[in-house]
Formats: C-alpha cells, sequence, structure tokens
C-alpha cells in the first residue's frame, strides 16, 4: 500500500519530457518533488505563472508571487507572467498537457466530484471545473476507499459532480486504473504487496482485472 | 493627455451606491485593492454585489466589508479561508454564486471586450449548469454564460501613469487587468503614479483608455496568505 508520497512518485512516471503541467493541491503538489531526472516539465499555476520553481528561500518571500494554493513560491528561467482569462485560454485550448488532480469520488465512466459535501461548508471548486472540462490528459491521485472503508471508485458519483465523462487514469494507494472508453476501471497495476482480490473488494465500480496484473514500479 | 488622476481612494469610490455591482481584483489577497477596500469600509455603503475570485480573509481583503456587513452577494470561485463568511452565508444573510474560476476570468474577458456572452465546457453536466442554455460545437457540449455587468471595477496596480495606463507585478496580475477593462467605472490605484510619458508604451498591460480614475496608494501591507519557504543548506 502507498502513502501520500509514494502515489505521487507513481503519477510523476507518468510526466513526459516537454509537458506543461497544471498540479492542483495536495498529492498532486507533491508530483513537484519526483519528477524525474532528464524529464523538463514546466508547472502551471492557474492564477496567471508558467514555469513555477520551489518554495523561496526564508526571508526571500514575495507577496506578489503566489501559486494557486496561496502558496509563496518562485520563479524559474523561462517562466512566464498572465493575467486569469489567458490562464484559462490555456487551460481551454489545451496547451496544458497533463492536469493532476484530487478526488472525493469517480465513477466508472469517468466523472469526476471534489467540490462539493453537501451539507457542509461549500468552499467552491476554483478552477477544477474548467480544468476537467478541458484536460486532454487527467490523472486523479485520491485514496481508494474512505475513512470509513468505503470505496470511492463507484458506479455512479453520489456527490455533487466537477464534471462528466472526464477521468482517464487514477492512481491510489492501492492501484493504478484506466477508466474504460466503455465504462468500468481497468486494473493496471498494483501497489506493492497488494493483491488483486483486495483491489477488487475495494473497487465497487466496475472492475476488469487480468489474473497476472503487474506490481507497479516506484523507481 | 487625459489626465485621469484624482486625489485618493476616498474620492475615487465616492460616487459608489447602496445597491451597486463590484468587480475587485486579486487572487486570495495577492493584488487587492487594499486602499479601496478600507475606503468603501470607512464609507459604509451596502447591499453591494461582489465580483472576485476569492473573499478574503477574517480581517483582511473583502473580508473587512463582510465584517461590516456591506456585502449582499458575493461571485466567486473560492471562498474558504473566512469564519465571517461562513457564519453569513449559514444564517443566510449572505447569498452566494459560486462559478467555475475560468468562467469568472472570461465572463469578465467577455464584457472588457465588448462580447455579450461566452460558451465555455467548464460546468457541463454539473450544478453549474442548471438553468443554462448548452450548445453543441464540433461534438462537444458548451454552457452559455454571459458577460458580467459590472457598475465599478477595482483594481491594483504596481505602477501606473496620469493617462491611466497600468503596469502589474508578478501574479498580482491575476484578475486584475480583465476586470479592469470590464468595469461602466474602472478605479485603479497603483503603488507608484508617474507623469505620462515615464512608462514605456511597450509595457503596459492595461492601456489607459480602460481607466477612469487612478491614484497612488498608500501603506500597503500585502499580506501573505500561506508562507511557504525552504531552507538553505
Amino acid at each position: 500500500m502507498l502513502d501520500k508520497d509514494g502515489i505521487a512518485k507513481r503519477i510523476a512516471r507518468e510526466i513526459k519530457d516537454g509537458f506543461y503541467v497544471n498540479l492542483g493541491i495536495g498529492i498532486p503538489t507533491l508530483v513537484a518533488n519526483y519528477i524525474p531526472e532528464g524529464i523538463n516539465v514546466v508547472l502551471q499555476s492557474e492564477n496567471g505563472l508558467l514555469g513555477m520553481g520551489p518554495f523561496p528561500f526564508e526571508g526571500e518571500e514575495d507577496a506578489d508571487l503566489i501559486n494557486a494554493g496561496k502558496q509563496t513560491i518562485t520563479t524559474l528561467p523561462g517562466s512566464s507572467i498572465f493575467d486569469s482569462a489567458m490562464s484559462f485560454g490555456m487551460i481551454r485550448s489545451q496547451k496544458i498537457d497533463l492536469t493532476i488532480l484530487g478526488a472525493m469520488e469517480v465513477s466508472e465512466n469517468g466523472d469526476i466530484a471534489n467540490w462539493k459535501i453537501p451539507g457542509k461548508m461549500v468552499k467552491g471548486m476554483g478552477g477544477a471545473m474548467d480544468l476537467v472540462a478541458s484536460a486532454k490528459n487527467i490523472i486523479v491521485a485520491m485514496q481508494h476507499v474512505n475513512k470509513a472503508g468505503e470505496s470511492k471508485l463507484l458506479p455512479t458519483c453520489t456527490l455533487p459532480l466537477t464534471g462528466v465523462n472526464c477521468i482517464k487514469k487514477i492512481v491510489t494507494e492501492l492501484a493504478v486504473l484506466d477508466v474504460l472508453p466503455g465504462g468500468g476501471f481497468k486494473l493496471i497495476e498494483r501497489a506493492p504487496g497488494v493483491s488483486v482480490d483486495y483491489i477488487r473488494q475495494a473497487t465497487t465500480g466496475k472492475l476488469f482485472a487480468d489474473d497476472d496484473v503487474p506490481e507497479m514500479s516506484l523507481n | 493627455m487625459i489626465n485621469k488622476v484624482v486625489s485618493g481612494a476616498d474620492e475615487a469610490i465616492s460616487d459608489i451606491e447602496n445597491g451597486n455591482t463590484l468587480m475587485l481584483g486579486g487572487f486570495g489577497l495577492c493584488g487587492i485593492p487594499e486602499n479601496c477596500i478600507t475606503a468603501l469600509v470607512k464609507k459604509g455603503v451596502k447591499d453591494l454585489t461582489c465580483i472576485s475570485n476569492n473573499a478574503g480573509v477574517d480581517d483582511f481583503g473583502i473580508g473587512l466589508m463582510l465584517q461590516k456587513r456591506q456585502v449582499k452577494k458575493m461571485i466567486s470561485s473560492y471562498v474558504g479561508e473566512n469564519a465571517e463568511f461562513e457564519r453569513q452565508l449559514l444564517s443566510g444573510e449572505l447569498e452566494v454564486e459560486l462559478i467555475p474560476q475560468g468562467t469568472l476570468a472570461t465572463r469578465c474577458m467577455a464584457a472588457g471586450y465588448g462580447m455579450p456572452a461566452i460558451f465555455t465546457p467548464a460546468g457541463v453536466g454539473t450544478e453549474v449548469a442548471e438553468g443554462k442554455e448548452v450548445r453543441n460545437f464540433n461534438g462537444k457540449d458548451y454552457l452559455m454564460e454571459y458577460a458580467f455587468d459590472a457598475d465599478f471595477a477595482i483594481v491594483k496596480a504596481w505602477k501606473g501613469d496620469t493617462a491611466g495606463n497600468l503596469i502589474f507585478r508578478s501574479t498580482s496580475r491575476n484578475f486584475n487587468p480583465v476586470m479592469a477593462m470590464a468595469g461602466k467605472i474602472t478605479i485603479a490605484e497603483v503603488e507608484e503614479l508617474v507623469e505620462a510619458g515615464q512608462l514605456d508604451p511597450d509595457h503596459i498591460h492595461t492601456p489607459g483608455v480602460f481607466v477612469h480614475r487612478i491614484f497612488q496608494g498608500a501603506n500597503y501591507e500585502k499580506r501573505i496568505e500561506q508562507r511557504t519557504v525552504r531552507t538553505k543548506n
């Protein structure tokens, strides 16, 4: 079973050289720490920055330079700054190669819910609806089951949707799964030490798994 | 040269009235019009509709206007980090319309570009789509979203000149340029106001034609919401 960093590490292996990537808040942010050497990527922050660098050194924080999580950050050689409309222009016109974001639920037809729990305080969707509606390639980083042990990979989402029929790949603490075009989760890889049966039990949505699903490699 | 300079925030916002719709630039607390917000709190105008990506924090930004119950409705994409906001929302004192961030930016852009509506895929199939026209282009569904109609846009820039030309700094640019284009009346507060001719025309982000009033703000706090650093080793 993977921890959060393990999920981030596995997702980082999906990033190809030359990609422009948008990372959501939470586990997706950790992916930046595991991008393999020799792979050049440009991170987009939807508040208006391409080429997001690491956190500043203490004492060098700049209130005018933050990421979409409102954290102080830095630029890198080749960075560019733009307004919010242009930022979502490059998202909608699919100039961003890959979006990595978290989810509360994903359904077997690729619907995602990650912005609202009715009855609880609603904070808003931020840029998530724009990202999932337009991205050509989305990877979801999420926990396979909730704290009560209930599956978050479902036949249909129970929570208000963020986007429909848009998720193609999911990485959880248990597995890497693809969402099949015709519906259903296809088990691609198992986390180290996790059996296909265990994953099957943790997945309420339709699961397709071969008998010999490989264990994922993280290096 | 048309001179856009006013004496300060109080004069700039003097004709904002109860019930007006305001756009306020900024992302989180980054690039917010601090001086105008302070002046609006002092003036005490009420029943405002505020279009802004976020709603500030309890004791800064639009949060200051919420504390004085000056806001009737917020139109935002993300409104966490604000306990007073939550209280007013749950008690029904405050109306909130949450919309996707790109939709928010593009509805500003549409207003500034003189287009009545835009089509975006954001929110198709979700509760955001309820009651909205859906059009299919090239096999994909899009929602029709209307351009905003704001009485005033209030923005913050780094530098400006007496002709109203604006230059923004770093990610404090965010919503400011599109909102500057979108207000019926646009008010710009700047950290440094210079004479026309002092800024390179090639470096202007917002041409002065979009700006009706400009002044040099004072005492910028520029509060950092999430101070994240790494240590040298």
